[in-house]
């Protein structure tokens, strides 16, 4: 089922949390919410599964308007980053517990139907155990499994792997892409982790100060950035202050080559990835820098120049076989960047 | 300069174990000392008391009329107000700790006053509402309604007096879990009632069942409220405590000390009830850390 979002904001006392967002997911997509701490990524799930109201704006499952729908109508499967499993419950009684609210069945269907559900998380062995008595990746497992049991229309996860460990979330999130390819729930997901979003999602959607800023694949997200906010925020970037002479950016006064992506062409600031910045002699560029830090990495040398005369650091990865050493004047060639307008 | 010479030595953990030996050893006395003249030296000599003219003697003094009474009507004080606070103090700590509303700060206060004010006071309350002189006293007179110097005025002091303690118990245990089990619920599609006793009820359990024992303790031994609304009608709204009062009044000691006793063994069980539980709630309480 396809879920639109339509104009929504939703204000915590004086503090916007979302303000006027727009967002369309398709029926079957696993989309990414991804932003900075504070964006607005739990509560627009919230809004989602009706555990918030918007102030403004509709939401809509399908064609249905669920704006004013209660959480227990919607029919959505919720995971909380800290799992919120009920403590005093086992792993059974804990999936069990939507099913026996909702009257799906009899004790022996509902126990067959748990049944399932723990053969699909993989849990079969630990029915019988209390929260207390699991890992927080089968913890987590769990949460899951209970979230799935009434067959949600939308399965919605706040940071779903946000307090595990870096191996186990590396594992929990290959098996849910294959559990999504399987089941096909809609599902919608929140992180802060950009490689989780990137590798797990078929679109993430990039959240800012309560804003969508841009929703697309992980190729558009990366390659084609629609604002300077995602251009910084997804990857790593560099930005130096430039003018611009009718066709090529200057930094202080020299105009350089380089190749221009996206559509602005004016003054602002000039937004480049490590990869695309070649460091010369500093007779061989327009531009020259001075080397502030040089570290070694596990892959070659990361180092930070500043330009010009400015205290603005570029970082580069290099060779380790690069001769550069800190407190040295290097030339530095732009292969590409992107263009924005400072906004204001 | 002085982190220098320190890391010379190893250092001990900076707790209060690092007092000298002879510090801890007065400090240990002093405390056992204390409690041995104040606590333990009373327990004793309620006991010896009652127990000076023998057994037979102690059981007798329970076959008065008049100490029959002081105990049921003590057990049905605590029957009627200890379940009646139970609900209130439940519903208070819900409310509080589940939902922002305006005058939630001033209701947290007034939780707290029965603790606050002298019990004394509480029972006076009581006069001034519903005593012939008082608010509601001529009202009630025209309708034949017997509030004070009756089970009813009895019961609405203890309850008053005893109000904060369930509450007390489970508000910072229920601020301290949040809401976040309950909204899960809610996304299951579970509802108000259902949430409560499935999920809220079951998570502060021991803290409850903690609060009521307190509660009940208290109520079973309350003294200067009831005093002053019970109006002392012997075999009728003399509690326990107030019996107490008249044996001893009346040089009955042995009476006197064997009615003290029984109330400080119903204390002494519901300490050690106390004591088993928070063995239990203290495991309880570190799982109620988020899971
Ligand atoms: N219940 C609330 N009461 C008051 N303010 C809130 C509440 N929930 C969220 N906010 C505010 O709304 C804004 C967005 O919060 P939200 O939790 O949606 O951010 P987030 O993107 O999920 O951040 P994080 O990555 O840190 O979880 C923040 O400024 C936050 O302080
Ligand atoms: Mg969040």
């Amino acid at each position: 089922m396809d879920i639109r979002i339509v104009g929504v904001s939703k204000a915590f006392g004086r503090t916007g949390a979302l303000r006027g967002l727009d967002l369309e997911i398709s029926a079957g997509e696993l989309i990414a919410l991804l932003g900075p701490s504070g964006s607005g990524k739990t509560t627009l799930l919230r809004v989602i599964a009706g555990l918030e109201f918007p102030d403004t704006g509709q939401v809509y499952f399908g064609n249905e308007d669920a704006t004013g729908l209660a959480v227990q109508e919607r029919q959505i499967g919720f995971v909380f980053q800290h799992y919120a499993l009920f403590k005093h419950m086992t792993v059974f009684d804990n999936i069990a517990y939507g099913l026996r609210v909702r009257r799906r069945g009899t004790a022996t269907e509902i126990a067959a139907r748990v049944g399932e559900l723990l053969e699909l998380v993989q849990l079969t062995d630990f029915a019988a155990r209390h929260p207390r008595q699991l890992s927080g990746g089968q913890r987590q497992r769990v949460a899951l499994a209970r979230a799935l049991a009434v067959d949600p229309r939308v399965l919605l996860l706040d940071e779903p792997f946000g307090a595990l460990d870096a191996k186990i979330r590396r594992d929990l999130r290959r098996w849910l892409r294959e559990l999504h390819d399987r089941t096909g729930h809609t599902t919608v997901f929140v992180t802060h982790d950009q490689e989780e979003a990137i590798e797990l999602a078929d679109r993430v959607a990039i959240l800012n100060g309560g804003r969508i800023e841009q929703v697309g694949t992980a190729d558009d997200i990366y390659d084609r950035p629609a604002t300077a906010f995602v251009m910084s925020f997804v990857g790593d970037t560099s930005a130096i202050p430039v003018g611009f002479d009718g066709h090529r950016p200057s930094f202080e006064g020299r105009a350089f080559d380089t190749c221009l992506l996206g559509p602005h062409r004016g003054p602002g600031l000039f937004y480049v990835r490590p990869r695309d910045v070649e460091v010369t002699a500093p007779e061989a560029a327009a531009i020259t820098g001075k080397v502030r830090t040089v570290h070694r990495t596990a892959t070659g040398l990361r180092t930070q120049i500043s330009p010009g005369t400015t205290d603005t650091l570029i970082e580069i990865e290099l060779d380790s076989s690069a001769k550069v050493k800190a407190g040295s004047q290097v030339g530095l060639r732009f292969l590409r960047g992107r263009l924005f307008g400072v906004r204001g | 300069m002085s982190k220098r010479l320190v890391s010379k030595r190893p250092v001990p953990p900076p707790t209060a174990a690092t007092e000298r030996p002879v510090t801890r050893l007065c400090l240990t006395a002093v405390a056992l000392a204390f409690l041995a003249l104040f606590l333990v030296l009373p327990v004793i000599v309620v006991f010896s008391e009652a127990l000076a003219k023998g057994v037979t003697v102690y059981l007798e003094t329970f076959d008065d009329p008049d100490a029959r009474a002081a105990i049921e009507l003590t057990l049905l004080v605590v029957a009627i107000a200890v379940p009646l606070n139970l609900v209130f103090g439940v519903a208070a700590s819900w409310a509080i700790a589940k939902f922002e509303f305006r005058g939630k700060s001033l209701l947290i206060t007034l939780i707290d006053l029965p603790f606050s004010v002298s019990p004394v006071v509480s029972g006076l309350i009581y006069v001034l509402l519903f005593g012939s002189q008082g608010l509601f006293g001529p009202w009630l007179e025209a309708h034949d309604i017997k509030i004070l110097f009756a089970l009813p005025g009895i019961v609405l002091a203890t309850m008053f007096v005893t109000f904060p303690f369930v509450a007390r118990e489970l508000i910072p245990l229920m601020q301290e879990q949040g809401s976040l089990d309950e909204e899960a619920a809610l996304t299951l599609g579970a509802r108000g009632f259902r949430i409560f006793f499935t999920i809220t009820l079951p998570n502060v359990a021991w803290g409850l069942l903690y609060g009521v024992l307190l509660c009940t303790a208290r109520a079973m031994g309350e003294f200067g409220a009831v005093s002053v609304v019970s109006g002392h009608i012997r075999g009728v709204t003399d509690t326990m405590p107030l019996h107490v009062e008249i044996l001893y009044n009346e040089y009955n000691f042995v009476a006197a000390f064997a009615m003290a006793s029984l109330l400080t063994l119903m204390a002494v069980v519901t300490l050690a009830a106390k004591t088993v539980l928070e063995m239990h709630y203290g495991d309880a309480l570190a799982r109620t850390t988020r899971i």
